[in-house]
């Protein structure tokens, strides 16, 4: 389990501006009538991106919208990991370094965000602009080592790629994400996909139901 | 090797169009409402021939799921619910049809739901994904706004579909935690019985099933049971995609045919293990949850459920984790015992306290900090855990350990007699 506990600086208030309300009610409008509970990790996670990170009257506030005791919310809010109980930086690098990531080489990938962020991980730069941390297995083993920056996956990286990218950000510009080396687009092996090479896959395929139906 | 003619994601990689269009010039969406009219008992029939077993990790037949949903609808409507929590280390195939290919995803939630008569569908996609998410929503919107789906639509069977997302919890992944999760509540699985199929998401009858498990449906429908069942082996048929990490040349995804050979496998697709076979020091053939098996195993098994249950590890969600001579094989395990360490939801002790103290020891043990005698002891604890908790979380924290135990065990003591000797 990892122990997490709300932050003992917290802001007056809390409001969703009229945008956040919106998308908090096409969640709601998702589950069945009285259901509406299942829209809180929703709700929460439209609130951090509001805010960039969850406060105490944030969680109040989902609670009352959703007719839940304000507890359930606490421990929703607590219980996954993706809410940022406290400030973090403009951009949160978040590291993968499950053994998936470390076998290629994920302490670099720290060593950089060390280097370039805070010696520590949860530590906001000195110029507010990053903090990073460590992460479990974000998905995205085949293009190992990797890290997520705001919504996005940086992968198949190394130390200077790291830092370039870092720094690329930090004067404000956002490097395309996915693959940064070997020329891969996605998943496939480096130096081109060795499978799905058949033209008539994407000319109708092998599994019509019924042949000529397309003609 | 399998041919292109025989693979379903035929857009893995991306490099055509995700969208509507491109899917249905790879075959998608062709000939569903025909489909739907086989009935339901032919569609289950067919699911059963065909041998397909869920592709999550658990390998429990698809066709046999599907029927245990009441047979009659009753004051409690029906849900199909898709697992997209894709977190076990290692595994990233999901995210590969969630984004380039969500059309086989979306068409095979329309089928399986007509099968357990559910009229709604929601996909639970793991948090992080969020450009995956993004995309998922992009194809159901394009579904909606071409009527293949919604309450009225061309197929003439109302159906909704939505997208849901967590929030960073690989519990989440295990089905009744992602129930749980589902209905705005915290990660901690349930005990069953009652099954979801009698009491799932709102006490509603409900069928919870991998990605790749409905996607792969709609061809398996359209192609016929007996296609997908002579590929593979008995008992273990039909084409998955595995993902191979770790230390070879080239990682990546590719969907094959099960049973390939292991050694196969890696070195057509993923260019061979980094410095040639012989380099090989173990690899974890199925997601970080099952034992590891050495270079001596790897040699000639097969990638299937029961050739690699034979050689006591798992085809799990087939997720391939390649290690060469040069790793620290202790550091490697124990790195995945703080994993399960950080992930444990805190409902059962065995595996709150047990996870806890698995990875201190094993920690110790990297570093030779021990003593022979306490290996026993940490083998009987990981038999403590395992088998006592309500999910399977604790046999997944316990199994990566046995594994290293049964196999590196002189290389765990070659550790504790050098610390010792540098000591004195």
């Amino acid at each position: 389990m990892s122990l997490r506990r709300l932050s003992p600086h917290q802001p007056e208030s809390f409001a969703f501006n009229a945008q956040s309300k919106a998308e908090v009610d096409k969640w709601i409008a998702k589950f069945p009538q009285g259901r509406q509970a299942s829209a809180v990790i929703a709700a929460l996670w439209i609130g951090q991106e509001q805010e960039g990170w969850v406060t105490k009257p944030m969680i109040e506030e989902v609670a009352k919208l959703l007719s839940m005791p304000y507890i359930r919310v606490l421990e929703v809010a607590t219980f996954y990991t993706m809410f940022a109980l406290e400030p973090v930086g403009d951009r949160l690098v978040q590291v993968c370094t499950t053994t998936p990531c470390w076998l290629r080489g994920s302490d670099d990938i720290v060593a950089a965000c060390k280097k370039h962020i805070a010696p520590t991980p949860h530590t906001v730069s000195a110029d507010g602009k990053f903090s990073w941390m460590e992460v479990e297995c974000l998905g995205a083993c085949v293009n190992a080592p990797m890290m997520q920056i705001g919504k996005d996956f940086y992968e198949d990286l190394d130390g200077p790629t790291t830092e370039k990218i870092l720094d690329a950000f930090r004067r404000g510009e956002t490097p395309k994400p996915g693959p940064q080396n070997y020329g891969r687009v996605s998943s496939e092996p480096a130096g081109g996909a060795l499978t799905l090479k058949d033209p008539q896959l994407f000319k109708g395929g092998y599994s019509r139901k019924s042949p000529g139906a397309e003609s | 090797m399998l041919s292109d003619k025989d693979r379903i994601f035929t857009n893995l990689y991306g490099f055509e169009d995700p969208g509507l269009k491109g899917a249905m010039a790879r075959g998608a969406w062709d000939g569903t409402k025909q489909i739907l009219e086989m009935g339901i008992d032919k569609i289950i029939d067919e699911m059963k021939k065909s041998g397909l077993r869920g592709r999550g990790g658990a390998g429990f037949p698809t066709g046999l799921k599907w029927s245990f949903m009441p047979k009659e609808v009753k004051e409690r409507p029906h849900y199909l619910v898709v697992n997209a929590d894709e977190s076990e280390p290692g595994t990233c195939k999901d995210r590969d049809i969630l984004r380039n290919d969500p059309h086989t995803l979306i068409e095979g939630c329309l089928i399986a739901s007509f099968a357990m008569r559910a009229h709604a569908a929601y996909i639970y996609v793991r948090g992080e994904f969020i450009r995956e998410r993004e995309a998922l929503q992009r194809a159901i919107d394009e579904a909606y706004a071409a009527k293949l789906v919604g309450k009225d639509n061309i197929h003439g069977y109302p159906f909704d579909i939505y997208m849901h997302h967590g929030a960073g919890a690989y519990i989440c992944g295990e089905e009744t935690a992602l129930l749980e999760s589902l209905e705005g509540k915290k990660g901690q699985p349930r005990l069953k019985p009652p099954f979801p199929a009698n009491s799932g998401v709102w006490g509603c009858p409900t069928t919870v099933n991998n990605v790749e498990s409905i996607a792969v449906a709609p061809t398996i429908l359209r192609r016929g049971a007996s296609w997908f069942a002579s590929i593979g082996r008995p008992n273990n048929t039909g084409t998955k995609v595995f993902c191979i990490s770790g230390h070879v040349n080239k990682p990546c995804n590719v969907e094959e045919e099960m049973g390939i050979p292991l050694r196969e496998l890696i070195e057509k697709h993923a260019g061979g293990v980094r410095g040639g076979w012989d380099n090989l020091l173990a690899i974890i053939p199925g997601g970080a949850s099952v034992p590891l098996i050495p270079k001596s195993i790897c040699d000639d098994v097969l990638m299937d459920f029961d050739s690699l249950k034979n050689v006591q590890s798992g085809l799990g969600t087939a997720a391939v984790i390649v290690m060469d001579k040069s790793t620290d094989i202790v550091k490697a395990i124990t790195r995945l015992s703080y994993f399960y360490k950080h992930e444990s939801c805190g409902q059962c002790t065995p595996c709150r306290e047990g996870t806890g103290w698995m990875w201190r020891v094993m920690k110790r043990m990297t570093v030779g900090d021990s003593h022979p005698a306490e290996i026993d002891l940490l083998q009987e604890v990981t038999k403590e855990v395992e088998g006592h908790t309500i999910c399977a979380l604790g046999d997944a924290a316990a199994w990566p350990i046995q594994g290293l135990i049964r196999h590196f065990r002189p290389e765990l003591e070659r550790r504790m007699a050098a610390r010792k000797v540098a000591a004195e």
